[in-house]
């Protein structure tokens, strides 16, 4: 059976050329912190992937930290700017945050969590697409904000935050900015100093690297509170033996990014549209849950009414389709997903939307595939459907 | 999240979906914003089930159990299909994973709505009488 994976969003396969580095490196055994040259072959590397790294997002080689990924990346910026709602040095500036109501939950229940430790929190409202306003960030500041979190690709629906402006305003407040950018570096240009923030999060393996290992950018002379104490690696921002396999891997796909990203960003965005219109001519009362134009490449939310995304999503898999579904009852909360409802959709169409998240190895056939394979299964559904009005 | 591979067959190809023309009872349980409608009409005679459809709204395991319990009561007489609890439902299934038993209390619900509404109704036209 043919095998369509449209799910890159959850995660991406790994690029050939990481493999292969990934594979010359399993014998590279030496701690990055030791002075002889077992250690020292084991820095290099480091090294390297740090200013590949660096480069992908236009900052300085020692600003990149490495760290188990996008999950640790927001933790951190969003317990150590507040210092956890304790009395420290670096929370001297104030005690409240702002982000928004559809941060991944990486970020919610971090926010949720120092909430309940005594900090206080705004979640900012988006409209129909998903945006945020800048103008609503700009209220929002207080006399005590110390960090605004906004992340700049939405990993449900796609919608690009505009994460520019949005620093600018943190700039001209004197507070300190951070960006979860997980979804958007390795897809569209990022350029730390361009758009002007303190802090930005990006994973190794939504852009083709390894599972496990990602980088937190850390503007030179911003101060945070480390969350993971220990020994002197990293700069001392984040303790622990280095993770060198993950480093290289991470290295080698900014790297392979960096090189791909304008011929993928076209090819992506053409067949993300190619498989919306597709799906809107051959299905009635389909949706485009998004950003209509500014949106991630590769990502389309697609809702159908009536049905309910997980049958969707298991008739699909069932003809080797792999999707997946903010819906309730795929993941293991059975309330739909909170983008989904931040953005006003009603939750019975929440219930019935889709994630199509394409990446490098999907092709024009594969959305061909989709666009045979899909229609007919919502069909199937609606017919089961006691909503749906039966002609 | 792993369903048995007999859900996942009552999934596919469900038994008894659709409406009866001009049913003697219909229940209708959930609501869309919770994600599981299931609608269930039956046809009775001399006080048995003689037919049973459904329609669903909802996951596979919404589908699935709407599916086994019209199996499970059709031609039996009414006294006992009201006795089949969802927990029957889905053993008979082979099992539910535990966050999906809220869909199968659904399926049970269905059919006693579906019975409550036929016995009023015939209650109904027998006080007109
Ligand atoms: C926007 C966003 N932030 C953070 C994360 C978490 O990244 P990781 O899986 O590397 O912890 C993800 C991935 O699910 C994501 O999509
Ligand atoms: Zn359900």
């Amino acid at each position: 059976m043919r095998r369509v994976y449209m799910d890159n969003n959850a995660t991406t396969p790994i690029h050939p050329e990481v493999m292969e580095v990934l594979k010359e490196s399993l014998d590279l055994y030496g701690n990055a912190s030791s002075h002889h040259s077992f250690g020292t072959e084991a820095r290099e590397k480091v090294e390297e992937a740090r200013a590949s790294v660096a480069r992908l997002i236009g900052a300085q080689p020692e600003e990149i930290v490495f760290n188990s990924g996008g999950s640790e990346g927001n933790n951190y910026v969003v317990k150590g700017v507040t210092c956890e709602g304790r009395a420290c040095s670096i929370s001297s500036r104030g005690n409240h945050i702002i982000t928004s109501s559809i941060e991944h939950p990486s970020v919610l229940n971090v926010a949720k969590c120092v909430e309940s430790l005594g900090v206080e929190v705004t979640y900012l409202p988006v409209d129909q697409y998903g945006l945020i306003d800048p103008d609503g960030v700009e209220k929002a500041v207080k006399d005590n904000t110390c960090l605004i979190s906004i992340m700049f690709g939405n990993n449900e629906v796609g919608t690009i935050e505009p994460i520019e402006e949005i620093a600018e305003i943190a700039k001209r407040h004197d507070i300190l900015f951070h960006t979860d950018a997980v979804q958007a570096v390795g897809k569209i240009p990022v350029d730390v100093n361009k758009l002007g923030v303190d802090f930005l999060t990006l994973s190794g393996h939504k852009i083709y690297g390894p599972k496990g290992v990602g980088a937190l950018y850390v503007r030179k002379g911003r101060k945070i509170c480390p969350l993971i104490e220990g020994g002197h690696q990293e700069m001392s921002l984040r303790a622990g033996t280095e993770n060198t396999l993950g480093i290289i891997g991470l290295g080698k796909a900014a790297e392979v990014a960096a090189k791909e990203m304008p011929g993928e960003r076209k090819r992506l965005t053409a067949l993300r549209d190619g498989l919306y219109e597709g799906l809107a001519a051959r299905v009635e009362e389909t949706r485009l849950n998004g950003h209509p134009t500014q949106r991630l490449p590769g990502t389309a939310n697609i809702g159908f009414k009536y049905v309910e995304g997980e049958s969707i999503l298991l008739r699909l898999d069932m003809e080797g389709i792999a999707v997946s579904t903010g819906s309730a009852c795929t993941s293991d909360s059975l309330e739909p997903s909170h983008v989904l409802l931040a953005m006003g959709i009603p939750p019975e169409e929440a219930h019935g939307s889709m994630r199509f998240s394409l990446g490098r190895e999907n092709t024009d056939e594969d959305v061909d595939y989709v666009l045979e394979k899909l229609p007919p299964i919502v069909q199937d559904l609606r017919q089961m459907s006691p909503l749906y009005a039966k002609k | 999240m792993q369903y048995s591979a007999k859900v996942l067959e009552h999934f596919r190809n469900p038994r008894n979906m659709g409406q009866i023309e001009d049913p003697d009872g219909v229940g209708e349980v959930g609501n869309p914003i919770c994600g599981d409608v299931m609608k269930l009409y039956v046809k009775i005679d001399d006080e048995k089930i003689a037919d049973v459809k459904f329609e669903t709204f909802g996951c596979a395991a919404a589908i699935a159990t709407s599916s086994m319990v019209t199996e499970m009561v059709m031609g039996k007489p009414i006294d006992e299909a009201l006795k089949i609890s969802a927990r029957a439902v889905a053993q008979a299934l082979d099992g539910l994973p535990p966050i999906k038993m809220h869909c199968s209390n659904l399926a049970a619900d269905a059919l006693k709505a579906a019975i409550k509404d036929y016995r009023s109704k015939k209650s109904a036209a027998a006080a007109s009488k």
